[in-house]
């Protein structure tokens, strides 16, 4: 379904679903239930090699590359990080490399998450974002090498 | 104004948190109810007061210049040295020296007598339960010098003595242990723990970080060789702290660093050393703050110290007891004797997740690891919940943390 949605127009999705809460209990209680609705990561993607860096739980993520989009999959064993990062999915999943590489992700800020947020645990958000966009860019790098280096590449693996 | 607390025998809570104005203020729209007090302490009014005072009326550089204003200064430098070997009650004003805090005060003993003192070959021990500032620079020394670092194992949050003695040989060198944990609370027997170092001739340190707040600190009839502990876990400003060592050591411990203030003479073929504690004070201190912490100090003696414990003592009792009642909390370290830390872990639920949560109603805690992740190993958990009182909680204060605790269940489980 989301594939038919822009990142802007999901991003958009979510301020509004936001907005109908008045108190950052409801908030919570929202993220916690994405959360808990985030399909688990099978145990074979959870490697050290798949941790997201700089947050104080364990996250991972994982991505796979098909017909040009990427869709990510993670994981994490706290469950409020689990909930803004089942966020970032469905804004993100589906899409191009490019689109996901300008991604602005005002939705984050709008939500009011960047202010509500320790600096710490935002930090680990904005940590999650960037592994994310990482990928996307390792994706579009990988594409647009010539077809031979691309065969060599792969050899070598 | 203090009178009737200093006569009673109980503390006055709501007295003393008039004292301190960060205890008003609303944290997410609640007032704040602040149980991260092993982290830092909040600060009095006359702690405050005092600070504003020295930068508005006699701040100046010390030991230098002989105008007005350096003479005050410099006054005020000395009488918070004298206040801080008072309240360990140190023999003399020259085995107290200004560190930027307990870290400063650990690694200084590392470089200095650590490196003249440490060869190859040669034993450290510290304990399962330390803080990483008294776990790296050991690490360090010993990889610099091919020595090796032994930790005495602990069980259920207490340390056993037997295998410490175990570990103790002719080769044990230095025993460096932290005096009240800072992930647990639990009270170490550091007097026994040191009497057995000094049986194999082994020197030892005191890491004081959380100690001094809460206990009567008498160096020497702990008799430790080394003491440190930082001003801002006792009501103080952050950014200074102190090292206490036995005279005889100091005086033969090369410098920590060099430069102004360290000195008596220097040419460029040598210079000699200034006298203790200067020589291990390079460079201009950290004046405001040292300054301060003699008003610190004397706010904490003056409100009386075991006067403060029993009350804090009073409110970890009455919070362990809630706490236990809530479904799958387990209260991490089982130490019979703890100050004023309730750690804990409830199944299924990650620490974070329950700080986040107490954070929306204005309850702080720490949650993690308490930069003691070896500890947190041991008990195979990622980290813990962790609520310190200090002498301004109160009874109300635990309620509202049990109600945030059952209401982040709630959503949570």
């Amino acid at each position: 379904m989301s594939d038919h949605k822009t990142i802007q127009e999901i991003e958009n999705e979510i301020v509004e679903e936001f907005a109908l809460f008045d108190s950052w209990d409801d908030k919570y209680e929202y993220i916690i239930d994405m959360g808990k609705k985030l399909p688990a990561l099978e145990e074979k993607h959870k490697l050290d090699e798949n941790k997201v860096r700089g947050c104080q739980s364990t996250v991972w993520l994982v991505s796979e590359y098909k017909d040009g989009l990427i869709y990510f999959k993670a994981d994490s064993d706290a469950i409020i990080v689990k909930g803004l990062i089942s966020m970032l999915i469905r804004v993100l999943t589906g899409h191009t490399p490019d689109e996901i590489i300008n991604a602005n992700l005002e939705f984050i800020q709008k939500i009011g998450m960047t202010t509500h947020l320790a600096q710490t645990r935002a930090n680990g958000l904005l940590a999650m974002v960037k592994q994310m966009k990482n990928y996307a860019l390792a994706f579009k790098i990988k594409n647009s090498m010539p077809h031979g280096e691309r065969s060599a590449e792969t050899k070598s693996n | 104004m203090i009178q009737s607390n200093t006569i009673s025998k109980e503390l006055d809570v709501y007295a003393i948190r008039k004292q301190f104005p960060a205890l008003n203020r609303q944290v997410k729209g609640q007032p704040l109810v602040y149980f991260d007090n092993a982290a830092t302490t909040q600060k009095p009014q006359v702690v405050i007061d005092a600070l504003v005072d020295y930068y508005t009326n006699y701040n100046a550089n010390v030991h230098r210049g002989i105008h007005t204003l350096a003479e005050e200064a410099t006054a005020a430098f000395e009488a918070s040295r004298d206040a801080a070997r008072q309240f360990i009650n140190a023999a003399s004003r020259e085995e107290v020296i200004f560190t930027r805090g307990t870290t400063e005060g650990i690694n200084l003993v590392a470089y200095t007598w650590g490196r003249k003192n440490i060869k190859a070959g040669d034993e450290i021990i510290i304990t399962e339960m330390e803080h990483h500032s008294n776990i790296v620079p050991w690490q360090l020394l010993c990889e610099e010098k091919g020595a090796l670092l032994k930790m005495i194992p602990q069980q259920d949050g207490v340390l056993l003595l037997d295998e410490y003695k175990k570990l103790l040989s002719s080769k044990t060198k230095l025993v460096s242990v932290v005096h009240v944990s800072n992930a647990l609370g639990t009270v170490n027997p550091v007097e026994e723990i040191i009497k057995l170092a000094h049986q194999a001739g082994a020197k030892v340190l005191i890491d004081g970080a959380q100690s001094t707040v809460h206990l009567d600190i008498d160096v020497q009839a702990m008799d430790c060789d080394f003491f440190a502990f930082s001003s801002h876990k006792v009501y103080g400003p952050t950014g200074i702290g102190v090292l206490y060592g036995k005279r005889e050591l100091l005086e033969a411990m090369p410098p920590f660093q060099g430069g102004g203030e360290m000195i008596k003479e220097v040419t460029l073929e040598k210079t000699t050393y200034a006298d203790l504690p200067y020589k291990f004070e390079a460079g201009t201190p950290n004046i405001g703050d040292a300054v301060v912490l003699k008003t610190a100090l004397e706010y904490v003696s003056k409100t009386g110290k075991e006067k403060i414990r029993k009350h804090e003592t009073e409110l970890l009792n009455y919070a362990t007891e809630q706490l236990v009642q809530l479904p799958g909390l387990r209260i991490i370290g089982a130490a019979a004797t703890k100050v004023s830390v309730a750690s804990f872990f409830i199944d299924k639920v990650h620490p974070q997740d329950i700080g986040i949560l107490l954070d929306n109603r204005g309850i702080a805690v720490r949650t993690g690891h308490h930069c003691a992740q070896p500890l947190m190993h041991c008990f195979g958990i990622p980290g813990t919940i962790r609520a310190s009182f200090a002498m301004y909680n109160t009874k109300e204060e635990v309620d509202q943390l049990i109600l945030g605790l059952q209401k982040a269940l709630k959503l949570l489980l």
